[in-house]
């Protein structure tokens, strides 16, 4: 059992349990019905959450992801409404001024030495800005590709509903996983949140992957704000305030490490999926307030950040405490 | 050896690096040949790290020439200088503590099946790889699951893997006990057979006569010397490195030491103090005006004892009296109330707050007993500061100045500093002069000698047997985390130390 991997395997055990109560309470917690809600209600936050696993693990923050899922929305709500641009255009469009967004941010992190927090707070506030500047209203969307893409639904026997949104997630969650750990870039993210001047030193091009992390982020974002557009079918600068909040509770109770080094993209599925099975839980119960998800959520971010704690203050920090010795080393 | 008739690895003419008019190095030549350990000598702010630094790309020299192979190169990072061949393993060791120790080796260059990263590949290959240096180890445990040593020695065949011709070592024993030593050097004999050349920085001269072939020694940025190691005698060594004859006192006990100590009354008595798992039971009494040594190998227990008294970990049992009064050690705010000093080991870590001023560090231990609510005005800092940076030779042009931008003896002094500002009557220095030059050493061994004479009690862990010899009054020898013995006055030898270390 390797150390960097016991926070995920307390995720795995906690999603587990409380999957298991509600199932115990709620008989339909076992159907494809609530499972394809769950994929689909939580698609943007987890696509966004997806990136974010990677600032965070790069060792960064990215606080902007919530403005830029809306501005998103806004943007192609205004752009197929009322220039009537082709949808698919607009997506291209949004796509990539959110990557240039991202770049623009990594590069004032990497190249100015100016903390991420500060930067992506900034970026938070200017998406958002843009957000309302182009308008304050709700603009629904029926062009009609929108309705083709809601009727890109997979029907289960019960019923549940694997909708566009939903497939998006998973394809985001594996494309995750693919660029977490079977490209440089993902095990370079890696190396440098575990330690980024030794990552330097070792040849990782930490500058570049600095851009292409918060690149990754925004880009991702931007995806997640066009998946929420299609699903609602509309665009409004009032969605998604404080959304990064939740997002990164939801990559830090996945398992990954707010110091940076040591994260899973999975993890960070189970963490966007957790607050999503309390939520329905307290819908099904119905007398419940539905703030207590709130609650919940502290209750489990603080725990799982005293045990980061914990376990990153290990006995190497300690040069008193250094009782790991050189196992079998064999001199010739 | 003695490869002077092969062309050489590395040459470097008429280096010079100047930063803010103060040249670091000037015209130096440095010749590194293939297959040989050229070791790099001179006090802090000979210019060491600066030729390390312009070899590896990290500055950008102001003049002279670097020749790789014969051809000219200019390495413009450190990441240029690894694809030139130059590979450099620092002291604070440059890996990533969170990745497994195969990934370490591979960072940057991870083997890809089919365009993809490959776990299994590169656990493979870093086995293999470790394999033909003798090491077998796990390779996907957490680097940081392994002791200092390993991490180095990954390092290194890291470096050597990415096709090094060169490989830089500084300061590469500083943390690592014998048996550790022994293993790192059987890796470098290894590296000198397959025709790497090698320069090392070292303040061990002991391991410079044993490993190295050759050595050049600088001086306040100019090279002064450059001999076969077998050629060069200590004596000539030293005195080329201080710029001055020296006359050898440590080793030696000086006589003035041990004047009556009966007479002092104790200070500090501690009865039966333990710890599971750091120190065994002991008991320790020192007196005021007296320097006990604290002596043992690495991981002996020295550094648990001090921490112990001082509160940092709390005894589990036994009691301690401070001037007879009996009294509770059990935070280091409670040890400093009662007049206690520490001086940590890892000045770096534990010590220093780099990015403040020396006036500011200075200062630091002395509000904390005083209570932060209560102001200490700017001119009486400056006072202090000013005090201690003349009574303990600080070389730093002001008070002013970032810790962090001064050299490790300094540093070091500037910890001392900040406890005597507060007026212990009691300190615990933690291998006071580890890592820092022959100069500095002697003059740090002096003041502890003088606050001994004035009326201090002194406890000092240190590793170096000669300098414990020289200035303690009594020896407390440590093995395997228990306190074995106590030497007194003349019973005090080196000999004696690793005598009753050693014993059954």
């Amino acid at each position: 059992m390797k150390s960097r991997f016991f926070p995920l395997l307390v995720t795995f055990l906690v999603f587990i349990a409380i999957y298991a109560y509600c199932y115990s309470h709620f008989s339909s917690f076992g159907s494809m019905r609530v499972v394809c809600n769950l994929l689909r209600d939580n698609a943007h936050l987890g696509i966004a959450a997806i990136g974010m696993t990677f600032v965070i693990i790069s060792g960064g923050i990215d606080l902007s992801v919530g403005s830029v899922i809306a501005f998103t929305g806004v943007f192609c709500a205004l752009m197929i409404t009322r220039e009537g641009m082709d949808p698919r255009l607009a997506f291209a469009i949004v796509l990539g001024m959110g990557t240039i967004f991202g770049a623009v941010m990594g590069v004032f992190i990497y190249y100015l030495k100016i903390p991420a927090f500060i930067v992506t707070l900034s970026g938070m506030f200017l998406a958002r800005g843009m957000a309302y500047v182009l308008t304050t209203e709700s603009i629904r969307i029926t062009d009609p590709l929108y309705i083709r893409v809601s009727k890109l639904v997979y029907i289960f026997p019960d019923k549940g509903r694997f909708t566009f949104a939903a497939g998006a997630f998973l394809a985001v969650l594996v494309l995750g996983i693919y660029i977490a750990h079977f490209t440089r870039f993902g095990r370079n993210v890696y190396a440098m949140g575990g330690n980024e001047t030794a990552a330097l030193m070792m040849g990782v091009p930490v500058g570049r992957t600095t851009i292409m992390v918060y690149t990754l982020s925004s880009f991702l974002a931007t995806f997640a704000g066009i998946v929420l557009s299609l699903s609602k079918r509309s665009g409004d600068s009032t969605i998604t305030v404080g959304a990064e909040m939740d997002i990164i509770a939801a990559v830090v109770i996945g398992g990954t490490l707010l110091t940076g080094g040591v994260g899973y993209v999975i993890g960070t599925f189970i963490g966007v999926l957790l607050p999503g099975v309390i939520r329905t839980y307290l819908t099904l119960d119905g007398s419940l307030s539905p703030w207590w998800i709130k609650i919940v959520i502290g209750v489990l971010l603080f725990g799982f950040i005293a045990m980061q704690k914990l376990l990153s203050t290990r006995p190497r920090l300690f040069s008193f405490r250094r009782q790991v010795r050189p196992t079998n080393v064999s001199t010739a | 050896m003695s490869t002077n008739e092969q062309p050489a690895l590395l040459e470097v003419r008429g280096l010079t690096k100047t930063f803010t008019a103060t040249p670091a190095l000037s015209d130096v030549d440095f010749t590194l040949y293939p297959g040989e350990v050229h070791a790099v000598l001179g006090e802090n702010g000979a210019g060491k790290s600066t030729l390390i630094k312009l070899i590896t790309g990290v500055y950008k020299r102001d003049a002279g020439t670097i020749h790789l192979n014969g051809k000219t190169i200019e390495p413009r990072n450190p990441r240029h200088a690894q694809e030139l061949g130059i590979s450099a393993v620092y002291q604070e060791i440059n890996l990533i503590p969170t990745l497994s120790v195969a990934e370490n080796l591979f960072v940057g260059r991870q083997p890809r099946f089919l365009g993809m990263v490959s776990m299994q590949l590169t656990n493979n290959k870093a086995r293999k790889l470790l394999k033909t240096f003798n090491i077998d180890i796990d390779v996907t445990r957490d680097l940081s699951a392994y002791s200092i040593a390993i991490q180095q020695i990954v390092a290194i065949v890291r470096g050597v893997d990415l096709s090094a011709k060169i490989l830089i070592l500084d300061e590469p024993t500083s943390s690592l006990d014998r048996h550790e030593v022994e293993t790192l050097f059987s890796v470098i004999r290894s590296l000198k057979e397959r025709g790497i050349g090698i320069l090392l920085i070292t303040h061990f001269l002991d391991q410079v006569y044993e490993i190295s072939d050759r050595i050049t020694v600088l001086r306040n940025g100019r090279k002064v010397g450059e001999h076969l190691t077998k050629e060069l005698p200590r004596k000539k060594l030293i005195s080329e490195m201080l710029g001055r004859e020296f006359t050898e006192t440590l080793g030696k006990r000086s006589s003035q030491t041990t004047a009556d100590n009966s007479k002092h009354e104790t200070f500090l008595d501690v009865k039966g103090f333990a710890k599971r798992g750091m120190i065994e039971s002991f008991d320790l009494e020192i007196k005021k005006g007296e320097i006990v040594g604290l002596a043992g190998l690495l991981g002996s227990g020295r550094t648990e004892l001090g921490q112990l008294v001082f509160g940092i970990n709390r005894s589990e049992q036994g009691e301690a009296f401070v001037e007879g009064k009996k009294v509770r050690l059990n935070s280091p705010r409670k040890a400093i109330h009662h007049g206690f000093g520490l001086c940590p080991e890892d000045r770096k870590v534990e010590g220093l707050i780099a990015d403040l001023t020396v006036r500011e560090n200075i200062i630091l231990a002395l509000q904390a007993k005083m209570g932060w609510y209560r102001h200490i005005p700017y001119r009486r800092q400056e006072q202090f500061a000013n005090e201690m940076i003349a009574a303990l030779h600080i070389a730093t042009p002001d008070a002013e100045k970032p810790v962090g931008q001064l050299s490790g003896g300094n540093q070091q002094k500037v910890i001392l500093a900040r406890w005597l500002v507060s007026n212990p009557e009691f300190l615990i220095l933690d291998e006071p002069t580890r890592g820092i030059d022959i100069g500095a050493h002697a003059e740090i061994i002096n003041i502890i000698k003088r606050l001994a004479k004035e009326g201090k009690a002194m406890m000092v862990i240190s590793s170096e047997l000669a300098e414990i010899v020289d200035y303690s009054d009594r020896v407390v020898v440590l093995r395997d985390r228990k306190k074995l013995t106590e030497l007194t006055g003349d019973e005090i030898s080196e000999d004696a130390i690793m005598h009753a270390i050693a014993e059954k």
